[in-house]
């Protein structure tokens, strides 16, 4: 599962939002790669991602992988933010039967999960409504 | 490059086989091929496995069943591809024998997952998935997919029915083949009202956790006519491709780019195109799967993959039959094993052993395997020469 080093590697992504942009063409990676993948640039310099985009597809998940079992069903979707880059998240505190391809949603700060093994409590980005 | 024919086939009846080890399920169907090619020595050992580790603990999975077939040192290579590990060992077998680096070659492929429960099954299957960026926010594989399926319902007015439809198609077809795990008819009715695992995919839009495993035994195409034990069956093609791993990278959500790259070259390797296909065998990992596959390969219009299979076009008795053999949906999908089992389909209906599920005047067949939501595609085309 997540050990300790493995987990702290990520932080940057997961706490902080932390992306790359390439120096070259100016294309945004996430998480941050070696080679750029549009242009095979390799000087980048970091940023964050945008706070908001829109709902690009969706699933509710109903049956969990171990260690999420507690929050099913949830849902889960690739969000196209403003600055164009795409991710996948959760989308939480909304109504799953009203969800909607092309949702208006907003960043936040949550716990993810709690990992069984290591006792490690895992936080990263959620998506909420934006109203 | 040698021209090269699949001599042998061999497979179990896949199922949950609680009694058979890991070893010995691969240990069966590799003595059929060996035994139905008629030859007393192999010169090396492919095997797909995409999760020893996960699924039975064990890897070196080359030496280890390479030593099952007491043939001596020979080499066993072990193939990783998740769910197109099996394609890919075909893939890496053709190879050796085209280039003359072997002349008689195993390609195997073998999953043992019922000896795990269910979530630790779900968990090494999503290990196919981007750990770190998709995994880690509680997405499964049918997840996946069914982002995939939203986009096209939402782009091309797919509906529910027409997923329906192919896991009934290909339920119908597997009551024909004795080997199936599900040999069972489902109802429109029946898909539509199982339990949703992944809005909007349901536990029937699903392909069944299984046990078992498949084996071919490729040769010089010379040394195949020379053995005339059955009607030759050439590959025409091979190919493979690769897209990213992760479905958030992707350009077009609802296009399969790996397997659309595999597919024109192979067409371009046989000299033949869809249209001249007498069936395929494709990887209906779940429904919406086959409706995309069917449209990266050329046998539908974009966005008419679901229609495909409502319309008949499809179906045994339709203009190119897919997934004959009744599919990863109710053959089953031990996921090592379903490359090779693909292959296997495609000899037997080519040599005219499929019995009732014949698809009559068989003479071109394509086989397409998938890793992933389609980060590998193996894509490859076989010709039956008929009897000499």
């Amino acid at each position: 599962m997540i050990g300790t080093a493995r987990y702290w590697r990520e932080i940057p992504q997961r706490y902080r939002y932390e992306a790359a942009r390439c120096t070259a063409c100016a294309h945004v990676a996430f998480p941050p790669r070696t080679l750029c993948a549009k242009c095979r640039g390799r000087a980048f310099e970091p940023c964050t991602l945008a706070g908001e985009g829109v709902v690009e597809t969706f699933t509710v998940i109903r049956v969990a992988p171990a260690g999420y079992a507690d929050e099913a069903p949830y849902a889960v979707g690739l969000i196209r933010l403003t600055d164009g880059v795409r991710l996948m998240a959760q989308v939480v505190d909304c109504d799953l039967a009203r969800l909607a391809i092309g949702d208006r949603v907003r960043v936040e700060f949550r716990r993810i999960r709690q990992d069984g093994e290591s006792g490690i409590l895992c936080y990263g980005y959620k998506f909420v409504p934006a109203t | 490059m040698r021209e090269v024919a699949v001599i042998g086939v061999g497979m179990n009846r896949w199922g949950e086989l609680w009694e058979k080890s890991h070893r010995a399920i691969w240990t069966e169907a590799a003595l059929e091929a060996v035994e139905d090619a008629g030859v007393d020595r192999v010169d090396a050992v492919y095997v797909g496995c995409m999760s020893g580790g996960l699924f039975v603990g064990q890897e070196h999975l080359g030496a280890m069943l390479a030593g099952e077939l007491a043939m001596g040192p020979i080499p066993g290579v072990r193939v990783e591809s998740a769910c197109a590990s099996g394609g890919l060992a075909f893939r890496q077998a053709y190879i050796a024998v085209a280039s003359g680096a072997h002349d008689v070659v195993l390609a195997s492929g073998v999953e043992k997952m019922t000896d795990v429960d269910g979530a630790a099954a779900t968990y090494a299957l999503s290990t196919a998935a981007d750990q770190e960026y998709e995994g880690y926010h509680g997405v499964t594989f049918p997840g996946l997919y069914a982002m995939m399926a939203r986009v096209h319902m939402h782009r091309y007015g797919t509906t529910r029915r027409q997923l329906a439809d192919v896991a009934v198609k290909n339920h119908a077809h597997g009551t024909m083949n004795p080997l199936a795990q599900y040999r069972d008819p489902v109802t429109p009715e029946q898909v539509m009202e199982s339990v949703l695992v992944a809005d909007p995919l349901r536990v029937l839009d699903c392909s069944p956790i299984t046990d078992g495993a498949a084996a071919v035994v490729l040769a010089p195409v010379e040394l195949a006519r020379r053995l005339a034990r059955a009607p030759v069956v050439r590959v025409a093609a091979s190919a493979h491709a690769t897209d990213t791993i992760a479905l958030a990278d992707r350009e077009d959500l609802a296009w399969l780019g790996s397997t659309a790259r595999a597919a024109e070259q192979a067409y371009a390797q046989a000299g033949v195109g869809p249209s001249q296909l007498s069936f395929a065998e494709v990887h209906d990992c779940f429904t919406i799967a086959e409706v995309m596959v069917v449209e990266a390969l050329g046998l539908a219009d974009r966005g008419k993959g679901g229609e495909a299979a409502s319309s008949g076009y499809t179906r045994l008795g339709g203009r190119v039959p897919v997934n004959a053999s009744g599919g990863l949906k109710s053959k089953g999908h031990p996921v090592g094993a379903t490359g090779v089992a693909q292959v296997r389909e495609a000899v037997v209906q080519l040599r005219g052993q499929a019995g009732e599920r014949q698809v009559r005047g068989a003479r071109w067949g394509l086989t397409q395997n998938m890793g992933g939501t389609g980060a590998s595609s193996v894509v490859h085309i076989f010709q039956g020469e008929g009897r000499r």
